[in-house]
């Protein structure tokens, strides 16, 4: 266990070096090398947690996709389609969580704000009109399916990116 | 499958998931008997991977079918096992409130394979 630490530490580290050196490039290094760190540790603390949640997500939509998607796509392509959507845009989340920095916060608010427009547009579609969806997606009845996570997730994740302390 | 198993995979499922919930409430990290308490699940979760595996190889089928049986085995089997090493790098309540997401998660993973058994 401790060896998997010390390896994903490093990994961080890596990937830390790499914003700081893009942060670098960009700014033409006007700035101090110690300021070009990312501001922003998004997956710190409460981040940690919506890092998991944003994963586990991200793996449920993708493979609900896939394997509808493989097994009978002319059942409900739009649901299909819909899934995989929400996967892409999960996926984009966790990465911009796990990566940080200022660049990220904004990419990920965007993704949010995004995620929970599709959450209630696809919630309402699904109750007015269920016969477009002969199967249902991560997003019917405003994730219904899946606790209410889907639609709470992208309200607490935007609460979080807004107060993410400054590293 | 064998219900037996299923319902006892959940209910330590719910049992780690109330365990960490608690160490959250009163601001601690995992500690070496949360882990201990996480091995234990992971280990119920493997046998009934094992069992799983075995009763497909043996001709049973799943009502909803094999693919989707497979994938929930796997994500059940992977489940707390991933939570807990994300709270050996997050060492404050936050790494409870993980591994506690990760054991509800699971849970909701057992009845779903319970239905998808077809029991």
């Amino acid at each position: 266990m401790a060896e998997y630490r010390s390896a994903s530490d490093a990994t961080a580290a890596e990937a830390a070096a790499e914003t700081a050196a893009e942060t670098d490039g960009t700014a033409g290094g006007a700035t101090a090398p110690a300021a070009a760190r990312p501001r922003f540790d998004l997956g710190q603390g409460p981040g940690r947690l919506l890092v998991w949640l944003y994963g586990v997500f991200t793996v449920a939509a993708a493979s609900r996709s896939i394997v509808q998607t493989i097994l009978d796509f002319d059942r409900a392509p739009l649901a299909y389609l819909l899934s995989a959507a929400a996967a892409v845009v999960y996926a984009f989340i966790t990465y911009s969580l796990v990566r940080g920095g200022e660049q990220a916060r904004r990419a990920a608010l965007v993704c949010c704000a995004a995620e929970l427009a599709g959450v209630l547009i696809v919630g309402t579609w699904t109750l007015v009109e269920p016969s477009a969806f002969p199967d249902s997606t991560v997003w019917s009845g405003y994730g219904m399916g899946y606790l209410f996570i889907p639609v709470l997730l992208p309200l607490s994740a935007m609460v979080w990116l807004r107060r993410a302390p400054r590293g | 499958m064998i219900d037996a198993l299923t319902l006892a995979a959940g209910l330590a499922a719910l049992g780690l998931a109330a365990w960490c919930g608690f160490a959250f409430t009163r601001d601690q990290p995992t500690k070496d008997w949360h882990f201990i308490g996480m091995a234990v699940v992971s280990l119920l979760v493997l046998v009934q991977l094992v069992v799983g595996v075995v009763r497909l190889a043996g001709g049973d089928r799943p009502a909803q079918g094999t693919a989707i049986f497979v994938a929930y085995l796997l994500g059940a089997a992977a489940a707390v096992p991933a939570a807990g090493f994300m709270s050996l790098a997050e060492r404050t309540r936050w790494g409870s409130a993980t591994v506690a997401a990760g054991a509800v998660i699971l849970a909701v993973l057992e009845v779903r394979l319970y239905d998808i058994w077809g029991g």
